[in-house]
C-alpha cells in the first residue's frame, strides 16, 4: 500500500519529478535490511528523541496540574498502559516488516481471555494448561492467517479482516459478556511488580522485546523477514521461501496478541469477549508500529522503535488524562499526533538519504517486481 | 506493466483489461472470467438467492427500493475505488460521512433556506479533507493509512465535541427529500428513488472519468507510480485528486444517508471498512492499478445482497460477521489466482512482460500477494 | 536442494523460538504456584471443550427477575418531585465515620461518554456538581474517562487510587465482572465509595445507585407489546450489541415473556446505526408482517417507524425510550407505543449521596432509583417541559432545578 509515500521519497525537489525512485529505493531497503546499519540508530535515536520531548512537555503540564510526572504511581500508569499495547504492537512490527498487516489482533486478544479465563477456572491448577491451550489456539489463527498471505496470495488487510471478523463472530456467538474466571496466581501477576514501580507485565514486555529483537537481528528468519518486507521477489529468487517467513510472523504476531490477552486477563480476572475491541488494538498498534519508525510497506524498522512508539502513545494518554482532556478531544490530539509525527520522521528519511544513491540506480529489471511492493 | 506507457498505441488502461479488443461476446466472456467481472456473476448468483428465499424481493418497487437503498455504500465503493486503485487507502470516510451528516443536522435544521448553502459547505468540506489526505501522503510522505487514520480521529473526535455528541435533530424534509423520496407514480417502479438517479449520475461520471486521460493516469500511478512519473504523470496531484474525489464520495453518501438515515452520530461507522470491502469483492486490488469503478459498486451491491440474503435467512445477528469474514477472503483468494492467471497467457500483440522470472515454477506467484 | 538445507534449520529455529514464547509466558505466570505444573498433564483439556454456548439462558436470572417484578410496584421512600433522591426502603449504609467538615475532593471513574444517554447525564451531572461546589460540599470533582474500555478503567481507579488524593470515589463501571477488584480496591482505602449504572460484583461500595433494572424495562416493554398484539403477531427486536449486562437482561426478560405467549420474536444487532436499523426492519417488512418493534434502547428508534413509512405498511405497535427523538416522531405519527425509562436523573445521584455521606447521614446500601416508562398520556407534558431540548436529550433527565437549564442542555456543552 501507500506506494508513493513509502516508495518515493524523492528529495528535497517536489513530488511530481518523483521520477524512478523504485529501485532506489529497493537498494535502500536492502541496506536497511542489515539492521545494524548506523542509519537505523539514527532513525530509532530521533524516535527517542521525540519521546523525551513528549515526556519533557508532559512532566511540565502535569506539574502544572499540581501532580509529579514521575511519582511512583504515575510511572506505574504509564507503564501499564504500555504493556498490553506493547506486546501486540511488537507483533504487528514482525507483520509490517514482512509487508502484511494484521487487523485480527483485537479478536484475538479477546478469544484469547474467553478462552484462558475458560481454562482456568479460577484454578492455579489450570493455569499452565489453560495457558497453554489459548496460546496454541492463537498460534492456529496466526497460522491461518499466514497460510491465507503466503499460499493463497490473499493481501494481509483482507486475510486479517476477513479472520478478524470470523473471528468476531463466533466470539459474539458463543460468548456473551464475561466468561471464565482467572487463576489466582495469574491476578496475582497482574498486580505483581518490582518496588511499585515497574509492573510485571512490562517486564515481559520487555522480555519479549528483546527476544524478538534478537531473533531479528541474529537468525535467518529475522534477516529474511527484513528481506521479504524490502522485496518479496528479489528475496525469493536470492533463494528465501517466502512463505515460511510471513508465516512465522504471522503466528507470532498473534502469539504476542494472545500473551497480550493473558495480560489482560490477569487485570480483568475475567475472559471478556470485547476487550480487544475496546482497546482499539487493530489500528492503534499499526499507528504504533508507524510511529515507532517502521514503514508500512515492509522491509525497514525496528521493535525498539515501536515500543518507543507505543511509549508516546502511552505518556500523551497520560497527561490527557491527568490534564481531564474533553474525551473527543482525545481522539482529536492522538489523530493529529499520529500524522505530525510520521510526518516527521518521513521528511526526515527523505532528508538523510545519502546522496550517491541519487545517480546510479542499479536496474532490477524484474517485470512485476513493482506491483509487488505496492501491496506489501 | 510498465511496458504499457511506453507504447503509445496501447492505452494505458487497456494493458490491465484487455477488453477493448474482438467481437462484444468474446470481450464479454473475457471480461467475465477476470476478478472484476466475476462479481457481476457472485451478484447474480446472490440475486438468484435473495429472491429464491423471498420471492417479493424480485418486484420491481421492492428491487428499486434495494438499489436504492444501497447507493449510498455503492457511491462511498466508488470513492474509495480512486484511491485504491491509485496505491493508497483511505479510513477517513465513515468520518466524514458522520461530519457531513452531524453538519446537516445542525446547521440547516428547520431552515429550508440553508439547504442549497449547505451542500456547498459539505462539499467545501469534502474537497478540504481530501487535500488534506491527499496532500500529507503526496507531500508529507506519510503512509495513506496513517494519514486516513489520522484524519478519521481527528475528524471524528473533533465533530462530537463541538457537538456534544449528538445532533440537534433532522433537518428539513426538502433536503431529506434527496435521501428518502423520489419520483412518484413511475411505471412499474411506483417510486423511483432520488438515490436510484444520483448513483446513476455518479456512476456514469464515474465511467466516463476512469475513461478519461486522468482515470488512465490513475490507474497508471497505482500500477507503478514511477513510471508513471517518467511518463509525464504528476503523481502528488493524481493522487490527491483521488482523494478529494474519495472525500465527495463519502459527502455525497452522507447526503443519502441523512435522507435514509437521518441525523445521527453513529451513521457513516465503519464506512470505511465496508467500502474498501465492497471494492475488494468487486476485484479490485488492494496496491493500485487494476480493477474496473465499475465492479466496485458491484461489490458494493454483492455485499447489501449477501447481508439481505443473511437477513431473510434469519442468519443468528452474531454470525453475520463470521460469514462476512468467510467470503471476503474466499473472494479475494480467488481473485488473486484469477489475476495472476489473466496475466499469463500473452495472448497480446504487444510484447508485454516478456521475461517470466526465472523462477516461477509456481504459476500466480507473480502477482506477489495480490 | 540447497534451498532445502537452509530451510531445515531456519523452520527448527523458528520453531524452537515459538517454542520459547509458549514456555516463557506458561512458567513465568505461575510465579508461586507449585502445583500447576504437576497437574497440567492431566488437567490440560483442549479448548473445545469450554466452548460449550450457553446461550441466552445465561442472562436470565428468575430470582433477579422476580425481584424486579416486585420492585417495580414497590413504594418508593421520599418526595416524588425528585425521583433522583426516592429509594426502595432497605438496608442501610451507616456514614458517621465519613462526616467531614468543608469541600471534599470526589474522583469519578467514568465509562464512557460515548452515547446520548450518558452524555446527557454526564451533563446533568456537572451542573449538579456546581451547585455542591456552592454549597461548599464538594471542592472539586477529577474525572477519568475510560473510553469504554474495561483496562482502562482499572487503571483509572488504581491512577485515583495512587496518585489522585481523594476523598471518595464514584464509579461508573464498565463492565461487572471485570471491575469488582478494581472496586475492591477503591474501598480498601477506606474512602466512601459510589457505584451507580452498572453494577460489581461486591458489596463494599457505601452506596449502590441504579434504577430498578434491565429485568423490570423487559417485562414492561414485552406487557405493553402482548397487551397490544395479538397472539401469533412479529415483532422485530433491535438491540444494539450483545454481552452488555444492562441490554442483554432486558432482552432475556421480554424474550421469556414474548415466547410464553404467542408472540413472534426475531432479534438484530444493530449497533444503534439509525441505517443498519432502516435496512432490517426494510427486509423483514420485504418478507412479510411486522406488528410490532421492540428496542433495548431507543436510539435509533425514529430510523425504524420511518422504515415503515417509507415502505409503507402500517405503523407497528412500538417501544422506544424517553429520548427526545422517538417522543416527537411518536406523537407526530400517533402510533401505539411506550417510553420505557432508564432513568437518567440517576446521574445526579451519586454527588447528592456523597453530600449525604459527607453529612454523616445513612444512605441505602442498594439505592434502587424509580424507573417509571412514559405512556402515551403523559407524553404531550414531557414534550413541552423539554422543548428546545436536541434529539439526543432523554426526557427524565432530571435537571430542571439545576443552574444552567435549559442552556445547557440544550446547546450539549460537554465539559
Amino acid at each position: 500500500m501507500s506506494a508513493t509515500t513509502d516508495r518515493t521519497p524523492d528529495p528535497a525537489s517536489t513530488p511530481e519529478a518523483a521520477t524512478g525512485t523504485e529501485s532506489r529505493e529497493s537498494v535502500r531497503r536492502r541496506r536497511a535490511a542489515r539492521p545494524r546499519g548506523a542509519k537505523q540508530l539514527d532513525s530509532t535515536a530521533l524516535i527517542y528523541l521525540v519521546l523525551l520531548g513528549v515526556v519533557v512537555v508532559s512532566a511540565v503540564l502535569t506539574a502544572v496540574e499540581g501532580r509529579n510526572f514521575f511519582s511512583q504511581g504515575n510511572v506505574w500508569a504509564v507503564l501499564t498502559a504500555m504493556s498490553v499495547l506493547g506486546l501486540i504492537s511488537i507483533g504487528q512490527t514482525l507483520v509490517i516488516l514482512v509487508g502484511s498487516l494484521d487487523l485480527s489482533v483485537p479478536y484475538v486478544v479477546s478469544l484469547a481471555t474467553v478462552i484462558a479465563a475458560g481454562g482456568m477456572k479460577g484454578l492455579d491448577s489450570n493455569l499452565s494448561a489453560a495457558v497453554f491451550n489459548t496460546l496454541v489456539l492463537c498460534a492456529v489463527v496466526g497460522l491461518a492467517m499466514g497460510v491465507l498471505v503466503s499460499v493463497f496470495d490473499v493481501h494481509g488487510f483482507i486475510a486479517s479482516l476477513g479472520v478478524g471478523l470470523i473471528v468476531s463472530g463466533y466470539l459474539a456467538t458463543n460468548y456473551q459478556g464475561s466468561h471464565g474466571d482467572a487463576s489466582p496466581a495469574l491476578e496475582l501477576l497482574g498486580r505483581s511488580g518490582i518496588a511499585g514501580v515497574i509492573p510485571t507485565a512490562f517486564i515481559i514486555l520487555l522480555v519479549a522485546a528483546v527476544l524478538v529483537t534478537l531473533l531479528l537481528r541474529y537468525t535467518r528468519l529475522g534477516h529474511h523477514l527484513y528481506a521479504i518486507g524490502g522485496n518479496r521477489e528479489v528475496a525469493r529468487m536470492s533463494g528465501v521461501r517466502t512463505a515460511v517467513p510471513v508465516i512465522a510472523a504471522h503466528v507470532m504476531c498473534s502469539l504476542l496478541a494472545g500473551l497480550a490477552g493473558l495480560l489482560l486477563l490477569s487485570r480483568t480476572g475475567v475472559g471478556l469477549p470485547t476487550i480487544g475491541s475496546q482497546g482499539r488494538y487493530d489500528l492503534l498498534s499499526i499507528a504504533a508500529v508507524v510511529l515507532g519508525g517502521t514503514l508500512l510497506a515492509g522491509g525497514k524498522g525496528s521493535v525498539v522503535g515501536t515500543i518507543g512508539g507505543v511509549a508516546i502513545f502511552a505518556v500523551i494518554d497520560n497527561v490527557m488524562g491527568v490534564m481531564q482532556v474533553n474525551p473527543f478531544l482525545k481522539d482529536f490530539v492522538r489523530g493529529l499526533v499520529i500524522v505530525l509525527a510520521v510526518a516527521v520522521y518521513a521528511r526526515r528519511s527523505v532528508v538523510r538519504r545519502p546522496p550517491r544513491f541519487a545517480g546510479n540506480r542499479p536496474s532490477l529489471p524484474i517485470p512485476g517486481s513493482t506491483t509487488k511492493e505496492e501491496t506489501a | 506493466m510498465s511496458t504499457a506507457t511506453s507504447s503509445p498505441e496501447t492505452p494505458t488502461a487497456g494493458r490491465t483489461l484487455p477488453l477493448t479488443e474482438g467481437s462484444l461476446v468474446q470481450r464479454l466472456v473475457r471480461g467475465a472470467i477476470t476478478p472484476g467481472g466475476a462479481v457481476f456473476i457472485l451478484l447474480a448468483i446472490l440475486f438468484i438467492a435473495v429472491v429464491w428465499v423471498n420471492p417479493s424481493f424480485g418486484e420491481p418497487p421492492q428491487l428499486i427500493r434495494f438499489i436504492g437503498r444501497t447507493a449510498p455504500i455503492a457511491i462511498a465503493a466508488m470513492g474509495q475505488y480512486y484511491v485504491i486503485v491509485s496505491g493508497e487507502f483511505d479510513l477517513s470516510m465513515g468520518a466524514v460521512i458522520a461530519t457531513q451528516v452531524v453538519i446537516a443536522g445542525n446547521y440547516i435544521g428547520e431552515d429550508e433556506g440553508r439547504v442549497l448553502p449547505a451542500i456547498a459547505l459539505m462539499l467545501l468540506i469534502g474537497v478540504v479533507v481530501g487535500l488534506v489526505n491527499g496532500l500529507g501522503t503526496t507531500i508529507l510522505r506519510v503512509p495513506s493509512f496513517i494519514v486516513t487514520l489520522g484524519t478519521m480521529l481527528a475528524l471524528g473526535g473533533l465533530v462530537k465535541y463541538l457537538t456534544g455528541g449528538a445532533a440537534t435533530g433532522n433537518p428539513v424534509d426538502t433536503f431529506r427529500e434527496i435521501g428518502r423520496g423520489g419520483i412518484e407514480d413511475v411505471p412499474v417502479l411506483d417510486v423511483l428513488p432520488y438515490s436510484v438517479i444520483i448513483l446513476l449520475a455518479v456512476t456514469a461520471g464515474s465511467v466516463w472519468l476512469m475513461r478519461s486521460p486522468f482515470g488512465r493516469t490513475l490507474i497508471a500511478t497505482g500500477d507503478n507510480p514511477d513510471a508513471a512519473g517518467l511518463a509525464g504523470a504528476k503523481v502528488w496531484w493524481v493522487k490527491t485528486r483521488a482523494f478529494i474525489l474519495s472525500a465527495l464520495s463519502a459527502t455525497i453518501a452522507g447526503i443519502l444517508l441523512v435522507g435514509y438515515a437521518g441525523v445521527h452520530p453513529s451513521v457513516g461507522a465503519g464506512y470505511e471498512f465496508q467500502a474498501i470491502t465492497a471494492v475488494v469483492l468487486g476485484g479490485v486490488v488492494l496496491g493500485g492499478g487494476r480493477g474496473w469503478v465499475l465492479s466496485a459498486a458491484a461489490g458494493a451491491f454483492a455485499l447489501e445482497l449477501l447481508f439481505s440474503f443473511l437477513n431473510f435467512q434469519e442468519v443468528e445477528s452474531t454470525w453475520r460477521n463470521s460469514v462476512q469474514g468467510v467470503i471476503i477472503i474466499l473472494a479475494v483468494a480467488a481473485s488473486a489466482r484469477a489475476w495472476s492467471l489473466g496475466r499469463r497467457p500473452p495472448s497480446r500483440s504487444t510484447p508485454v512482460t516478456p521475461a517470466p522470472s526465472p523462477t516461477s515454477a509456481r504459476p500466480g506467484t507473480e502477482t506477489g500477494e495480490n | 536442494m540447497r534451498h532445502k538445507i537452509h530451510r531445515a534449520p531456519m523452520a527448527v529455529a523458528s520453531a524452537l523460538l515459538l517454542g520459547v514464547f509458549a514456555t516463557s509466558c506458561s512458567t513465568e505466570d505461575p510465579t508461586d504456584s507449585t502445583s500447576g505444573t504437576d497437574e497440567s498433564s492431566e488437567t490440560s483439556e483442549s479448548p473445545a471443550a469450554e466452548e460449550s454456548p450457553e446461550g441466552e439462558q445465561e442472562w436470565f436470572d428468575q430470582e433477579l427477575y422476580d425481584t424486579q417484578f416486585e420492585q417495580r410496584s414497590a413504594t418508593f421512600e421520599g418526595d416524588a418531585e425528585t425521583p433522583y433522591l426516592q429509594y426502595i426502603d432497605g438496608e442501610m449504609t451507616d456514614t458517621a465515620d465519613f462526616k467531614a467538615k468543608g469541600g471534599q475532593k470526589a474522583c469519578f471513574a467514568n465509562a464512557s461518554i460515548s452515547n446520548p444517554w450518558r452524555q446527557t447525564g454526564w451533563i446533568t451531572m456537572n451542573q449538579q456538581l456546581k451547585d455542591l461546589q456552592d454549597k461548599g460540599v464538594i471542592s472539586e470533582m477529577e474525572t477519568r474517562d475510560a473510553g469504554d474500555d474495561d483496562n482502562t478503567q482499572i487503571a483509572d481507579i488504581d491512577y485515583f487510587i495512587s496518585e489522585g488524593d481523594c476523598d471518595a470515589f464514584i464509579i461508573s463501571p464498565n463492565s461487572t465482572a471485570a471491575m469488582t477488584d478494581a472496586v475492591e480496591r477503591a474501598c480498601e482505602t477506606g474512602k466512601p465509595v459510589v457505584v451507580f449504572d452498572r453494577g460489581v460484583q461486591t458489596d463494599c461500595a457505601t452506596t449502590f445507585i441504579h434504577p430498578i433494572g434491565g429485568f423490570a424495562w423487559g417485562i414492561d416493554t414485552a406487557e405493553f407489546l402482548i397487551d397490544n398484539l395479538e397472539e401469533g403477531d412479529k415483532v422485530v427486536a433491535l438491540r444494539i450489541l450483545p454481552g452488555v449486562d444492562v441490554l442483554e437482561q432486558r432482552w432475556a426478560a421480554a424474550e421469556k415473556l414474548f415466547e410464553e405467549n404467542g408472540i413472534e420474536a426475531v432479534d438484530y444487532f444493530t449497533g444503534a446505526d439509525p441505517t443498519e436499523i432502516k435496512k432490517i426492519i426494510t427486509d423483514e417488512l420485504g418478507k412479510g408482517e411486522v406488528q410490532g418493534v421492540w428496542m433495548d434502547a431507543g436510539d435509533g428508534a425514529v430510523a425504524a417507524i420511518e422504515a415503515f413509512e417509507d415502505f409503507g405498511a402500517d405503523y407497528p405497535v412500538m417501544t422506544g425510550e424517553d429520548e427526545m427523538s422517538f417522543l416527537r416522531k411518536w406523537e407526530e405519527t400517533g402510533l401505539t407505543g411506550l417510553a420505557p425509562v432508564y432513568s437518567n436523573f440517576q446521574w445526579r445521584t451519586p454527588l447528592l449521596a456523597l453530600e449525604k455521606i459527607f453529612a454523616g447521614e445513612e444512605v441505602p446500601k442498594e439505592w434502587v432509583l424509580p424507573q417509571t416508562p412514559i405512556t402515551e398520556d403523559e407524553r404531550a407534558d414531557y414534550l413541552e417541559a423539554n422543548d428546545g431540548m436536541p434529539d439526543g436529550h432523554y426526557a427524565k433527565f432530571g435537571g430542571e432545578d439545576l443552574v444552567g437549564y435549559p442552556e445547557v442542555w440544550q446547546e450539549r456543552q460537554i465539559p
